[in-house]
């Protein structure tokens, strides 16, 4: 981490702009900026290197990048907006550039469109349910917007129902709205979390890091007895078991392992396996 | 009172866009906040060790429209077979036949002792006499 302090700071007091693709999985701070493939053959060492394609603009590569969380639109190049690695990923169907973004965290939620949160109903008003989302304003929710409601079939939902759901409006100027249905009018496992259950806070972070597909946490974690979890990507998690203890159990686990190594890990498992 | 603004002003603001529209030719960059499109994220419902079926049915949907597998296990148990298939259009011919008949021909729909219909029996038509 010093090392990577070090040459962050150096680059910061050097102001010169480094290459994205050197900076590939290391700690880039806010304000550097960030130079994109294409344009690091023009901006050579000395700076009085001949163009290659100036002749002919049209001629030069256009490619689409896509920057993610973390990352703005600076001119031609990207500026860090928050601390943590930037990652990239390799365009998978030939649309070119591929995405960047910074691997942050944070505990604080912002609402996006898209994503699949858990949110607490709490106040019915006319035909909108408010879903706290964690964010900076609770989220409107139609009762129209659950699968197979009409106006006369309304759905079951109280003031203090657990709600899985997902963003269709979700920006800086608009109060954030949630459906519980997909694009074709089907629930696709969202809408009321049932009965029972715990719900409790972790980092955003940890959502992301438990959700990517090779996570062995939750592989080791669905071998201990029958149970059932819901992410939502506001750092909710909702899990439920046969027993209480067995519920508090899995609440431990999931809040501890953000912090564990691997070995650690792995311990506390096969006691819990003994047990 | 001027409405509008300079000519001076508006010549700045035209060269400006100019050297707006010319760089973005360069590279498109285009900013999302969301992590969607960054990682591979799974379904955010799991059920584990057949705790609640109808998730574990979802996640396979989910996560294997993720991963662009093929489903190879179709359910073909709840499907009908093509014998059976047959078998009903056979008598759908017949009893839907019923009811466009005329009063006369529901004699032709007779049915079997098992309930099927029998095969239709030739129309009465009128006979010119033979000299």
């Amino acid at each position: 981490m010093a090392e990577a302090a070090s040459v962050a700071a150096e680059s910061l007091a050097g102001s010169r702009a480094r290459a994205a693709r050197t900076v590939l999985g290391q700690v880039v701070l806010p304000g550097e900026e960030l130079l994109l493939p294409e344009q690091e053959d023009a901006e050579g060492p000395g700076g009085a290197v001949e163009r290659p394609l100036s002749l002919n603009a049209g001629a030069r590569s256009r490619v689409r990048v896509v920057c993610g969380p973390g990352l703005r639109r600076c001119g031609d190049r990207l500026l860090v907006t928050k601390c943590g690695r930037l990652r990239h990923k390799e365009p998978g169907s030939g649309s070119g550039g591929g995405v960047y973004w910074v691997d942050s965290q944070q505990k604080r939620y912002v609402p996006v469109k898209g994503d699949h949160v858990i949110g607490i109903v709490t106040a019915k008003s006319g035909d909108i349910f408010k879903v706290d989302v964690g964010g900076s304003e609770p989220a409107s929710l139609s009762y129209l917007s659950f699968e197979g409601a009409t106006k006369r079939n309304r759905p079951n939902v109280q003031v203090g129902d657990l709600i899985y759901g997902q963003f269709v409006v979700a920006n800086k100027d608009m109060e954030p709205e949630m459906v519980c249905i997909d694009s074709c009018g089907r629930a696709n496992g969202m809408g009321v979390i049932g009965q029972d259950g715990l719900l409790f806070k972790v980092t955003l972070g940890l959502i992301r890091k438990l959700l990517a597909p090779d996570c062995e946490i939750i592989q080791e974690v669905g071998k201990l007895y029958p149970l059932e979890i819901v992410f939502g990507m506001n750092g909710r998690i909702w899990v439920k078991a046969k027993t209480i203890q067995q519920t508090l159990i899995l609440a431990n686990i999931l809040e501890a392992c953000e912090h564990m190594t691997s070995d650690q890990r792995k311990q506390i498992f096969s006691r819990l396996a003994e047990s | 009172m001027q409405r509008g603004l300079d000519s001076e002003t508006k010549k700045q603001l035209e060269e400006e866009e100019k050297k707006i529209i010319s760089e973005e030719h360069w590279s498109f960059i285009i900013e999302e906040q969301s992590f969607l499109l960054c990682e591979d994220l799974l379904y955010g419902r799991m059920s584990f060790r057949g705790f609640n079926p109808e998730v574990e049915k979802l996640m396979l949907q989910m996560n294997a429209k993720h991963k662009a597998e093929e489903v190879e296990d179709e359910t073909v148990e709840l499907d009908v077979s093509d014998e059976e298939m047959a078998r009903r259009y056979e008598t759908l011919v017949g009893t839907i036949g019923k009811k466009f008949a005329r009063k006369r021909d529901h004699a032709n729909y007779e049915e079997d002792e098992n309930g099927d219909i029998k095969p239709i029996k030739a129309r009465k038509m009128f006979l010119k006499p033979q000299d």
